[in-house]
């Protein structure tokens, strides 16, 4: 049936083809090309003269004998501190994680089983604060935090990415839940149990899927994020996305360019693995709320 | 639920966003409305062996006494709104009675920042977000009748742009399209034109930040049309196929109507995360022709003599109005889809 449905013309077939090998390399040749670069020097990358030298690597093979060179890595790690930067991420997203899908399965699991009416306004107010950008509510942080004296430490910008990403966990998790059966927990509420002994048990057992499609969300954000963290954090507690912005330097002082390519392939590649491992948890979370039959 | 236990089940989340969301606009609506104190001068008698001088200096100790006193500066009404550097009202009445025509009256108007801004952001949105649907669709439906073994990696790769944070994924851009990187050399030597870039130009960087933007968007719209068409009802398009229909027709009678809703999903979404655009000016060092309201925001906390509170609080508010209309034909939908349900 698959087959019959899917049939048509061979010059279509060819057009399809062409079209996503074209929107592929768009997509995948730049990551590549940094990634290539990346053990270059400088002058090979950005090459004045021709960019077939990033390709040969003639400067690099002239400054450091070898075609490959690994410097921008280990000068970047030692030198630059990037190791302080991606120590600092692992922190902040690791806690993000655990924290906001810790908040969100909660608050999920009573929005989705209650029957009030203030539910739905809870969901929309959601929704706004979900549509509020990320530097209008920095803007709010900046002087309270000053005059209370927590800004740049790594703990208030963690309970802030939890609180930015609770809209978004709680409409994924509480459209998880939905799809949970409510006899599930009824039939454990008669039997005698409390709401959070339910929960515990009928509920936690079933809600990894959810909950990993969930984790991924807020782990992206937390990894990925620039707002908060390049305005929030102080330049010791950087992490990985301010501090390759930081590498770029400033107009009054060139920053290390070459330290900036390494970086961004040292950030990107341990995302792209998670990703590759939860593709499909990811594609079913995007597409939450906007596929209704 | 009884109310209790959904209060307490539902109070941690709750305070995180209570705190953290909802009370920072508050603070930002009350920072607008304070002006930084300035600093007390004072004329100092200065001598050295050439005789004495006058000068006038900062009197750091009473200035910072009074920030002291009062950190959050003077109470300044709704003045940092009508200044120069957002909505400019005085500087807009001027330039209307001087008018010497309509276009000269809009290009002073375009010269204002917050009204410079306002029409990069608004730009960016309304571009990106047409091809945005449109590369995606065809994204998705050239994917969806690969075969299923090759179609995992085929969407991995596919959605790479969307995963990196648009800080990265702009410098990763900008390094090959900068006048020494490999598609700028290339457009050089094809246009026989070395001095050519795309820095240089105003427009040439509006286009190059809007390709970015589809470029990064793209993958969203491609996932949700690709998850779309899995829920294309089959008896139709057999019937169609029986009819006769080609696949052209197929797609525009059957499955384009089916998709219309996640259409204007996606599209939104993306107006609305689009209106937001910061990190690509920066990625792009694009500052200095393209600036969104997010970045007017960023360059005032990030000002390196004195933070602006005042004016970024004026503009993230003059921003949340904006997103409130882009949001609000999202919470009708919402608000009809919660109505069915019931």
């Amino acid at each position: 049936m698959e087959s019959k449905i899917n049939q048509y013309s061979y010059q279509l077939k060819i057009f399809n083809s062409l079209f996503i090998i074209f929107w592929l390399l768009i997509s995948i040749f730049p990551f590549v090309w940094t990634f290539w670069g990346s053990f270059k020097v400088k002058a090979d990358f950005f090459s004045r003269s021709d960019w077939w030298n990033a390709i040969y690597g003639l400067n690099t093979i002239i400054e450091t004998g070898g075609r490959y060179t690994f410097e921008a890595y280990i000068n970047s790690w030692t030198e630059g501190e990037f190791w302080r930067a991606a120590r600092n991420t692992i922190i902040v997203t690791v806690s993000v994680v655990t924290i906001s899908l810790f908040l969100g399965t909660l608050g999920a699991y009573a929005l989705s089983r209650s029957t009030y009416k203030y539910t739905f306004w809870i969901l929309i107010a959601a929704l706004v604060f979900r549509a509020m950008p990320h530097i209008t509510l920095v803007s709010g942080y900046l002087f309270p935090f000053f005059q209370l004296k927590i800004w740049g430490i790594l703990p208030t910008t963690i309970i802030v990415l939890v609180a930015i990403n609770q809209p978004f966990t709680l409409w994924l998790l509480y459209s998880f839940f939905k799809t949970v059966p409510k006899e599930l927990d009824e039939s454990a509420l008669i039997d005698g149990c409390s709401y959070f002994q339910a929960f515990r048990h009928i509920i936690m057992p079933v809600m990894w899927p959810g909950v990993i499609t969930a984790g991924l969300f807020s782990l992206m954000l937390a990894y990925n994020d620039f707002t908060v963290t390049a305005l929030l954090l102080n330049q010791q507690n950087y992490t990985m996305v301010p501090k390759i912005n930081a590498f770029l330097g400033t107009i009054e002082h060139s920053g290390n360019y070459m330290w900036a390519v390494s970086s961004v392939v040292s950030a990107t590649a341990p995302l792209f693995m998670i990703v590759m491992f939860f593709q499909r948890n990811l594609i079913s979370g995007l597409t939450t709320g906007a596929i209704k039959g | 639920m009884p109310h209790k236990t959904f209060f307490w089940f539902f109070l941690p989340s709750g305070l995180a966003m209570l705190f953290f969301i909802g009370l920072p606009i508050f603070s930002s609506l009350f920072q607008s409305l304070h002006i930084e104190t300035e600093q007390i001068l004072i004329e100092v008698e200065t001598c050295d062996p050439f005789g004495c001088e006058m000068e006038v200096q900062v009197d750091q100790e009473a200035t910072s006494k009074l920030r002291d006193e009062k950190p959050m500066g003077k109470f300044n009404g709704l003045d940092t709104y009508k200044d120069r550097n957002h909505l400019a009202f005085s500087e807009l009445g001027e330039a209307w009675d001087q008018k010497t025509s309509f276009k000269n009256f809009i290009s002073i108007l375009l010269n204002l920042p917050f009204y410079k801004s306002l029409l990069f952001t608004l730009t960016f949105c309304f571009t990106v977000t047409p091809f945005v649907i449109v590369l995606g669709f065809f994204v998705a439906l050239s994917l969806n009748v690969l075969s299923k073994s090759i179609k995992g990696p085929l969407i991995f790769g596919s959605i790479l742009p969307m995963i990196v944070t648009p800080l990265i994924g702009s410098l990763v851009l900008f390094w090959m399209i900068d006048a020494q990187g490999i598609l700028g050399a290339t457009l050089q030597y094809i246009f026989n034109d070395p001095n050519l870039s795309l820095k240089s130009s105003k427009n040439l960087t509006w286009m190059m930040l809007i390709i970015y933007g589809i470029w990064h968007n793209t993958p969203f719209a491609f996932i949700v049309f690709y998850a779309g068409l899995q829920t294309v009802p089959q008896d139709p398009v057999e019937a169609a196929i029986i009819d006769g229909a080609s696949r052209s027709q197929r797609v525009r009678f059957i499955v384009l109507p089916h998709l219309y809703p996640v259409a204007t999903f996606i599209a939104l979404i993306c107006l609305m995360d689009n209106f937001r655009v910061l990190e690509p000016i920066l990625g792009f060092s694009a500052e200095g022709v393209a600036q969104s309201l997010s970045w007017m925001i960023y360059q005032d906390l990030r000002n390196e003599t004195k933070m602006l509170f005042g004016s970024a609080g004026a503009t993230s508010m003059l921003t949340i109005i904006g997103v409130g209309i882009l949001l609000t034909p999202v919470l009708i939908r919402t608000w009809k889809e919660f109505r069915t349900e019931r």
